[in-house]
C-alpha cells in the first residue's frame, strides 16, 4: 500500500518531528519508494517462523540489586540546554 | 627507514618497543599529517593535539620506567560515535553538535587503559545512517583514492583516515556494513567482530541488535592486535557475551590447508559488476593456491535482508532516537512556544534527512496496525536468514564473497535516490542480521580503485577470518598499496 501526506503527518506527530509541508511532499515519496523495496518480504513464505529478536537469543543478565553508579548529576547536567537548582528546565505545562 | 606514518600499527609497535621510535615522535608525526590533509579528506571532525602530545609524553615515561604495556604509546582516533570523556561527541549530528560527552565508551576506556594515544574523533554519517558518508552535519569525507568520490559510510572518516595515513587504527561501527563497505571502498582492512564480542556501552545507539564495535587497519594483524583490545565481556552491556579472549594472532599464521571456503551463488549472480567479479576470482586463486578449498553454497533469503533491515533498523532507531529531545543534552531549539514544540523543532533542526526517514519509516512500522505486516514479518525473515547461515557453515570454515557491487562512487551519485544508497549494502546486511563477524580485506585494483573480499565466519570465528586475511595478505602486496599523491 502507499502513504498519504496524512500519514506521514500522523506519523510525524507520533515521532515529534517538526515537517513543512515542502518537506511532508519530499519525503512522502521517498517513504513510498522505501516501503516499496521493504514490501519484498511479503513474498516469502514466513507461517510458522518464530521472529527472531536478536542475534544471539541471550538470557537476560541479572545483578545484585545494589547501589552501583556514583551520584554525578552535576557533570551530567553540564551538558543540558537549561537546568536551575539541579531540575531541567522545559516550556510551563501546567497552568 | 619509510615515513612514520607509512608504517602500520603492527609495525609501530615493534618500532616502539624496540625503542628506534618514541610515542612523542610517532604522535607529531601523524598529527603534522593530519593537520596538513585533513583540510581537503575531512575524515576528522574534532584534533586533539594537546591531549594526544601529553598522553604521548606519559607513555614514553611508562616505557622508560618499564611500566608500559605492549600497546603504550600507539595511536588510535575514534570514530565520533563512540563517547570520549571531556571531548565533543557529535554522531555526525547537528543535534549533537555542542555535546561534549562527561564519560568514555567502554572501547575508549580500554584502548585508555592499554596506553593508546587518541588523535581525534572521525568523521561519520549522521548517527551511523548512510554509504557514502555524504550524511554528515560536518560535510562529506572524500576518499584519499580519488578525492571526487565517497569512503563508503559510515564509517567513512575511519576508513579514509587509516589510507591516507593519518592514523595507523581507527575504531569503527558496523550495523548493516558500515565498517566493511568503507574498508572496501578505500583499500582498507576492516572487521566487524560478533555481536557481542565487543561492548556497546558508550557506543550512540543506532539500531541495537545489530549495533556492534570494531575496527580499520591496513592489515589483518593490525586488527587482530587491536580486537584484543577491546573484546571481552562488559557488565555495563547486558548484550555483551561471556566468552573468552584469545589471543587474535595466534592463529594468524596457520596452514589454510584443511579450511573450506563457502561461494554463496546469490553473491555472484549478475547483480555483480564483472570487473568486480573478476577481481574475486584472482583472490579466490590466492586462496586456493595456499591450499583452501572451495565449495558451493546458497544463501536462499540474503535478498530479502535489504527489506527486512530497512524495517528493522529504522524501527529500533526511531526507539532510540527518541532520547534526542532537547532537554536533557544535545541542542534546543530557540523560544519554544511550548513542549510541543520544543521536542519538533529541537529534533526537525536537529536532524538531517536520512534520520528523519528512517525515525518516519521506523515508527510507521511499529504503529498500531502495522506490526505484524512490518517488524513481525522482518523478524521472521531475520530468523530464515540465520538458518541460511548455520545451514551453510555446517559445510564450510568461512564464507567468501565480494563487500560491495562495485568500487567508490562519485560524491552525489546516489543522493537523490535513497533506495539506491541502501542497495550499496546488499552482500553486507545479512551478516548483521545472523549476528555474524565478517571482514573486508583488500582486493586488486579496479581502474586505479580499491575493492574489497568479504570473509563471514561462525560466531565468534574472528580468529578464523583474520589468519587466511592474514595468508592472503602475506602471498599479496593489495594491502600496501597507497592513493597516488598523498
Amino acid at each position: 500500500m502507499s502513504l498519504t501526506s496524512d500519514h506521514v503527518k500522523r506519523v510525524a506527530k507520533l515521532a515529534r518531528l517538526g515537517l513543512t509541508d515542502a518537506e511532508t511532499a519530499e519525503i512522502l515519496a521517498q517513504l513510498n519508494s522505501i516501503l516499496n523495496l521493504v514490501d519484498q518480504m511479503q513474498q516469502i513464505d514466513t507461517k510458522n517462523v518464530m521472529p527472531l529478536a536478536h542475534p544471539l537469543e541471550l538470557k537476560q543478565t541479572l545483578r545484585a540489586d545494589a547501589v552501583t553508579e556514583m551520584d554525578q548529576r552535576e557533570k551530567f547536567q553540564n551538558t543540558a540546554p537549561q537546568v536551575n537548582a539541579g531540575l531541567y528546565l522545559v516550556p510551563r505545562v501546567v497552568e | 627507514m619509510s615515513d612514520i606514518t607509512d608504517l602500520s600499527f603492527s609495525e609501530l609497535k615493534k618500532a616502539l618497543q624496540n625503542k628506534t621510535l618514541s610515542s612523542t615522535e610517532t604522535t607529531a608525526a601523524f598529527l603534522d599529517r593530519i593537520e596538513s590533509l585533513n583540510p581537503e579528506l575531512n575524515a576528522f571532525i574534532t584534533i586533539t593535539r594537546d591531549e594526544a602530545m601529553q598522553s604521548a609524553k606519559k607513555a614514553d615515561t611508562a616505557i622508560s620506567d618499564g611500566t608500559a604495556t605492549a600497546y603504550t604509546g600507539l595511536p588510535i582516533a575514534h570514530k565520533d560515535l563512540f563517547c570520549t570523556d571531556g571531548v565533543l561527541t557529535t554522531c555526525g549530528s547537528r543535534i549533537l553538535s555542542n555535546f561534549v560527552a562527561p564519560y568514555d565508551a567502554h572501547v575508549v576506556s580500554r584502548c585508555k587503559a592499554a596506553g593508546l594515544v587518541s588523535l581525534g574523533k572521525l568523521n561519520m554519517d549522521e548517527f551511523a545512517m548512510g554509504s557514502s558518508n555524504e550524511n554528515s552535519y560536518f560535510g562529506p569525507v572524500r576518499n584519499p583514492w580519488d578525492t571526487s568520490r565517497v569512503p563508503g559510510g559510515s564509517s567513512g572518516g575511519s576508513a579514509a583516515a587509516v589510507a591516507a595515513n593519518l592514523t595507523p587504527l581507527a575504531t569503527a561501527t558496523d550495523t548493516g556494513g558500515s565498517i566493511r563497505q568503507p574498508a572496501a571502498f578505500t583499500g582498507t582492512s576492516g572487521l566487524k567482530p560478533t555481536y557481542g564480542r565487543v561492548s556497546r556501552f558508550g557506543m550512540i545507539a543506532y539500531a541495537s541488535s545489530l549495533d556492534q564495535g570494531g575496527l580499520i587497519a591496513h592489515t589483518a594483524e593490525d586488527l587482530a592486535h587491536g580486537l584484543g583490545l577491546i573484546a571481552g565481556h562488559d557488565s555495563r552491556d547486558s548484550t555483551s557475551a561471556v566468552q573468552p579472549v584469545p589471543d587474535y594472532t595466534e592463529l594468524l599464521n596457520d596452514s589454510l590447508k584443511d579450511k573450506v571456503i563457502g561461494l554463496p551463488r546469490q553473491f555472484f549472480d549478475d547483480r555483480l559488476d564483472t570487473s568486480m567479479h573478476n577481481a574475486m576470482d584472482t583472490v579466490l586463486d590466492v586462496l586456493k593456491s595456499l591450499g583452501a578449498t572451495t565449495v558451493d553454497i546458497s544463501l536462499d533469503h540474503v535478498a530479502e535482508a535489504i527489506p527486512a533491515y530497512y524495517v528493522i533498523a529504522p524501527a529500533e532507531a526511531s526507539s532510540n532516537l527518541s532520547r534526542f529531545d532537547g532537554v536533557r543534552f544535545g541542542a534546543r531549539a530557540d523560544k519554544p512556544t511550548d513542549l510541543l514544540d520544543l521536542y519538533e523543532r529541537s529534533r526537525s533542526e536537529g536532524f538531517g534527512s536520512e534520520v528523519k526517514r528512517r525515525i518516519l519509516i521506523g515508527t510507521y512500522a511499529l504503529s498500531e496496525g502495522y506490526y505484524d505486516a512490518y517488524y513481525k514479518k522482518a523478524q521472521q525473515i531475520r530468523r530464515l536468514i540465520r538458518d541460511d547461515f548455520n545451514r551453510a557453515l555446517a559445510s564450510c570454515d568461512l564464507i567468501f564473497g565480494p563487500t560491495t557491487p562495485s568500487t567508490a562512487f562519485i560524491i552525489g551519485e546516489k543522493t537523490s535516490d535513497p533506495v539506491s544508497m541502501y542497495l550499496e549494502d546488499i552482500y553486507t546486511v545479512a551478516t548483521n542480521m545472523a549476528g555474524l563477524p565478517g571482514g573486508s580485506f583488500q582486493g586488486p585494483l579496479v581502474s586505479g580503485l580499491p575493492t574489497g573480499y568479504q570473509l563471514t565466519g561462525p560466531n565468534f570465528g574472528e580468529s578464523i577470518i583474520l589468519n587466511a586475511a592474514h595468508r592472503v595478505q602475506t602471498a599479496t602486496d593489495w594491502h600496501r598499496l597507497i592513493p597516488e599523491g598523498l
